[in-house]
């Protein structure tokens, strides 16, 4: 079934009667050519891409719980290409024009909204900081202006110019930046994979990874043990329990960062802005509430939930940067599990056993990572060769030095 | 969350810096080579449950703490000072 406005007008003629499920529900064959660990966001994009780039049409997507019910669920929905690093920007660059083509791509509507990211700076360094990732953006070929202390209060007079602790000295914004909802990205990939004959296979836990002579040769799951020539592991939050089973150990930490949704309030802020002293990040979503987050908890969690210091810590963050928020009051707040590498950057690689592969370490960056992630791990597995714009996310880059410290804060798991 | 300090007795998460995984205690040696330095530096068991981390009383008594807990559930069973242990200073 293909969605467009017309067939919502006349299914809304004949009291919606005539939707059908969006995929299929099938049980597990007992072999396939390639198997994706885990239905998330990144999962069911490599699935789409393996089936649309490459041809190849015997694949499953194994999935624990429900489809998209991990951090493709849990995340703030922000898109951008704001990367510095070479590795890092031209990856990033190309996941923001997949977006920008996704909901065609995908007759599916993912909410993507093109409303600018705005960072701001508080010292003449952080300024100069700014001038230079901006002057790489535009050098890779995204967009990126560095904005003054005037254009900044054009645009947001509400925010607090006024105080001397964290004076606003600019910022810089890229337009093509946004958010997207998040749980529709992972509905339209899973239906766009299963329209490409891709069985998708929910509450089907891999428990054990099958290895012969050094060659992955199946899983087994819940739901029996199911055959493979290729497996690829996408399970970002549980990446080194996965991973283990494979006997592999994994440079990633696990770590909870909270984030936080205010009740319904009328538009009032329109794009998304980021405090540069605080890692304090705000935006609206459509449906009016206000979508904020702050820094990790700092400490290994598999919790999904985090610690009030760090939620006062982001509050204080809100209040200095905008008080006029101080008013709204906090429907939910929650936490998801982030793979936190040592340098802050993801792994898309070979795995040392034949056949397998790994799409982890997203750290705080996956969700908008989705699609070029995707993109990159179906080439991987499909030709065994790194797609060129992904080709640095090495798994042995810390061994060998070529690590990717986007912050420069160094090689600790929870400092990125 | 409150650690139970045994010098300073349970206090506030926000007194202590975490550092990571008590494998920073198994220091190779340093000619070792970059196999059991990543393993070291980089390379973590990560578990989902029981685990030993290090975390630095830095708002108390400045001693360095090894600390049993529970990721999943943030439960606290102990925590022992990291001086005396074996990689910790003597």
């Amino acid at each position: 079934m293909r969605y467009s406005g017309f067939k919502v007008f006349t299914e809304g003629l004949f009291g919606n009667s005539g939707w059908k499920p969006a995929w299929r529900d099938p049980a597990p064959k007992a072999e396939y050519d390639i198997l994706i660990i885990g239905g998330g966001g990144h999962g069911l994009a490599t699935a789409y891409y393996l089936a649309k780039n490459h041809g190849l049409r015997n694949i499953a997507v194994l999935e624990k719980g429900y489809l998209g019910g991990g951090n493709v669920g849990r995340n703030t929905t922000i898109v951008r290409a704001n990367y510095f690093l070479p590795g890092n920007s031209e990856f990033y660059s190309h996941s923001l024009k997949l977006w920008e083509k996704l909901e065609g791509e995908l007759n599916y509507n993912v909410m993507h909204s093109q409303r600018g990211q705005l960072i701001l700076a508080h010292s003449d360094g952080q300024r100069d900081a700014l001038a230079r990732r901006g002057n790489a953006i535009v050098n890779q070929g995204d967009d990126a202006e560095l904005w003054s202390l005037d254009q900044v209060r054009d645009f947001a007079p509400y925010l607090d110019f006024e105080q001397t602790r964290f004076p606003i000295y600019g910022g810089l914004m890229q337009r093509r930046a946004g958010t997207a909802r998040h749980d529709a990205v992972a509905w339209g990939y899973a239906r766009g994979a299963d329209r490409l004959g891709v069985d998708l296979i929910q509450n089907c836990e891999v428990t054990g990874i099958d290895i012969e002579n050094g060659r992955v040769t199946g899983v087994q799951t819940t739901r029996g043990a199911i055959k493979a020539r290729k497996v690829g592991m996408v399970v970002a939050g549980r990446s080194s329990q996965v991973a283990a089973m494979a006997g592999m150990r994994l440079p990633i930490e696990s770590h909870v960062l909270q984030a936080f949704v205010t009740e319904g309030l009328k538009p009032v802020i329109d794009s998304v802005i980021s405090f540069g002293m605080g890692h304090f990040y705000i935006s609206q979503s459509d449906k009016g509430g206000l979508v904020f987050g702050g820094d990790l908890d700092f400490y290994a969690s598999y919790a999904a939930r985090g610690n009030l210091p760090m939620l006062e810590h982001v509050m204080e963050a809100a209040m200095t940067l905008m008080p006029m928020i101080g008013r709204a009051k906090i429907l939910r707040g929650w936490g998801g599990i982030m793979d936190m590498t040592p340098d802050g950057s993801p792994i898309i690689d070979k795995a040392p056993v034949e056949g397998l592969f790994v799409d982890a370490g997203w750290n705080y960056g996956g969700f908008k990572a989705t699609p070029a992630s995707g993109w990159c791990m179906a080439h991987l597995m499909a030709t065994g060769e790194p797609h060129e714009v992904a080709r640095r996310f090495r798994l042995d880059r810390f061994r060998t030095g070529h690590v990717l410290d986007e912050e420069g804060t160094g090689s600790q798991h929870n400092l990125h | 969350m409150r650690i139970p300090c045994p010098l300073c007795g349970p206090r506030d998460r926000r007194e202590f810096t975490y550092y990571g995984s008590d494998d920073y205690l198994n220091r190779p040696a340093p000619d070792a080579g970059a196999g059991p330095w990543d393993d070291h530096l980089h390379l973590r068991a990560n578990p989902a449950g029981e685990t030993h981390d290090l975390w630095y009383h830095e708002a108390g008594c400045a001693q360095w703490l090894r600390v049993h807990r529970n990721t999943v559930s943030h439960e606290i069973y102990g925590a022992a000072l990291v001086a005396g242990l074996k990689g910790g200073a003597q």
